[in-house]
């Protein structure tokens, strides 16, 4: 039943994004890419939404928002975490505000690497947290996830920072 | 065998009405996902499966439930169930201006709905609709009021099948109601209580606080206006069913490119053209035939 997949209807969220990602994936969102032939709708609103959007590296203020965006999908839901901000920090890693990855509050899908990601990767990620979205609709429990091997590993605190 | 055939004969009202309950919401979505591709076509690309409003509404049918109120619950439910009566009544033959008020009704419910929750953009919404309702009601009580100075009858199944077709007698009628469909197909430029597209814009409005299964009633319904809509555009050359439906394929086809062709409008605008350029075109339709009709009448 690969027709339980077909509709991945998506909300956008900015995390403390640098915008890049965001505009990437509306641009990805265009006719030019024409995401609708994989029944992608993007709705903008959480509760019809099954597919959450998240890009930028989270930090303390938003965590919050995160979360209550997420709890106001109904579920079966899947995270979509884009660009290499929400699996790492991306160049905003070790800063004393940010989280440095988007699995520190929700549990992500989906690592779309890429800083931006290309629309390719983007709509990739998106069909790919649909087939997990129809496996949570069969009550399967789709594998672990791992992050993108190619991250930004952030650099160690020198000693005399401590 | 011929049990079955004699029941069929002996209920035939019912039996249309309830095959008009099944057929319905299927043409309708049928229809949808063709507006999809065809919108998809011209914007060069393209497009979902044919199936989509299937895919969708039975993805929202396996959401889990939540809802803000019980009331909202029930609304959406009674939009839905008003919306089904319409079309028994419609199978049935029964009384067009109590079909009118009938989904009129339907719409109100929807209205209630979004203004039973405290969320701004939902009663914003309610109210666009409301304008909407202000705006293309007089045109279908004008429809209603042509058929029954061609025919002097309100009930559906008095009119007789075969005579002049329906479109000779109300050709402007028939144009105000194109109108109509525009604005209850929510396209552009009239989508300002709630759109196909536009997601993230206020004009989604109404539809907003609801989710999962409440609105999959809520599109099912929309799958069922959409069916009875082209139905009555069928109906203006009823003694050749043929011919009819080229009218509504035609008529279908206009909405689609009229949808692409034209950005959104203000609500107000949409209420001030509704009341002079259609409302003009069906009350000197309405005028001519009761001048025509004048001596059989009075």
């Amino acid at each position: 039943m690969a027709k339980l997949a077909r509709s991945p209807w998506v909300v956008h969220y900015n995390c403390n994004s640098c915008n890049g990602c965001d505009i990437e994936f509306l641009a990805c969102l265009t006719p030019m890419y024409d995401a609708e032939r994989f029944g992608v709708l993007h709705v903008g609103n959480p509760k019809h939404a099954d597919v959450l959007v998240v890009t930028g590296s989270v930090n303390h203020r938003n965590a919050r928002v995160l979360r209550n965006v997420y709890d106001q999908m109904p579920d079966p839901k899947v995270v979509v975490a884009l660009g290499v901000c929400t699996s790492s920090g991306g160049i905003f890693a070790g800063c004393y505000n940010v989280f440095g990855g988007v699995e520190k509050v929700l549990p992500v899908d989906v690592f779309v690497p890429g800083c931006p990601p290309r629309p390719e990767a983007i709509l990739d990620g998106i069909v790919k947290a649909a087939a997990r979205l129809g496996a949570k609709i069969r009550g399967e429990t789709p594998p672990p996830v791992e992050k993108p091997k190619a991250a930004f590993q952030p650099a160690a605190v020198p000693e005399e920072k401590k | 065998m011929e049990a079955l055939l004699a029941f069929v004969v002996a209920w035939k009202p019912y039996v249309l009405a309830a095959a008009a309950l099944v057929v319905a919401p299927v043409i309708g979505a049928l229809l949808m996902g063709l507006d999809r591709i065809l919108t998809a076509r011209i914007q060069g690309r393209v497009g979902p499966p044919l199936l989509q409003p299937f895919y969708d509404i039975v993805k929202l049918l396996g959401k889990a439930p939540i809802a803000l109120n019980r009331v909202q619950v029930v609304y959406a439910c009674l939009h839905l169930a008003l919306m089904m009566l319409v079309v028994v009544l419609l199978a049935m033959g029964q009384d067009l201006m109590m079909i009118l008020f009938v989904h009129a009704f339907s719409n109100i419910a929807l209205i209630l709905g979004g203004m039973s929750v405290r969320s701004p953009y939902s009663r914003i919404g309610s109210q666009r609709q409301i304008m909407q309702m202000l705006a293309y009601e007089p045109i279908l009580v004008l429809m209603v009021v042509g058929i029954y100075l061609i025919f002097g009858t309100f009930q559906i199944s008095r009119i007789p099948a075969g005579g002049v077709p329906l479109l000779v007698q109300l050709p402007l009628v028939f144009l105000a109601f194109q109108m109509v469909i525009s604005i209850k197909l929510q396209k552009s430029p009239f989508d300002v209580s709630t759109s196909h597209h536009a997601h993230q814009e206020i004009v989604k409005g109404i539809t907003i606080e609801y989710s999962g299964p409440y609105l999959a009633v809520i599109e099912i319904t929309h799958l069922y206006e959409t069916c009875v809509l082209f139905t009555v555009v069928a109906l203006f050359w009823a003694p050749n069913p043929l011919v009819g439906l080229l009218l509504a394929a035609l008529s279908f086809l206009f909405q689609i490119v009229l949808d692409n062709a034209c950005a959104r409008l203000t609500t107000m605008w949409m209420l001030r053209y509704m009341w002079t350029l259609p409302m003009v075109l069906a009350v000197s339709n309405i005028a001519w035939l009761y001048l025509r009709n004048g001596a059989s009448l009075g």
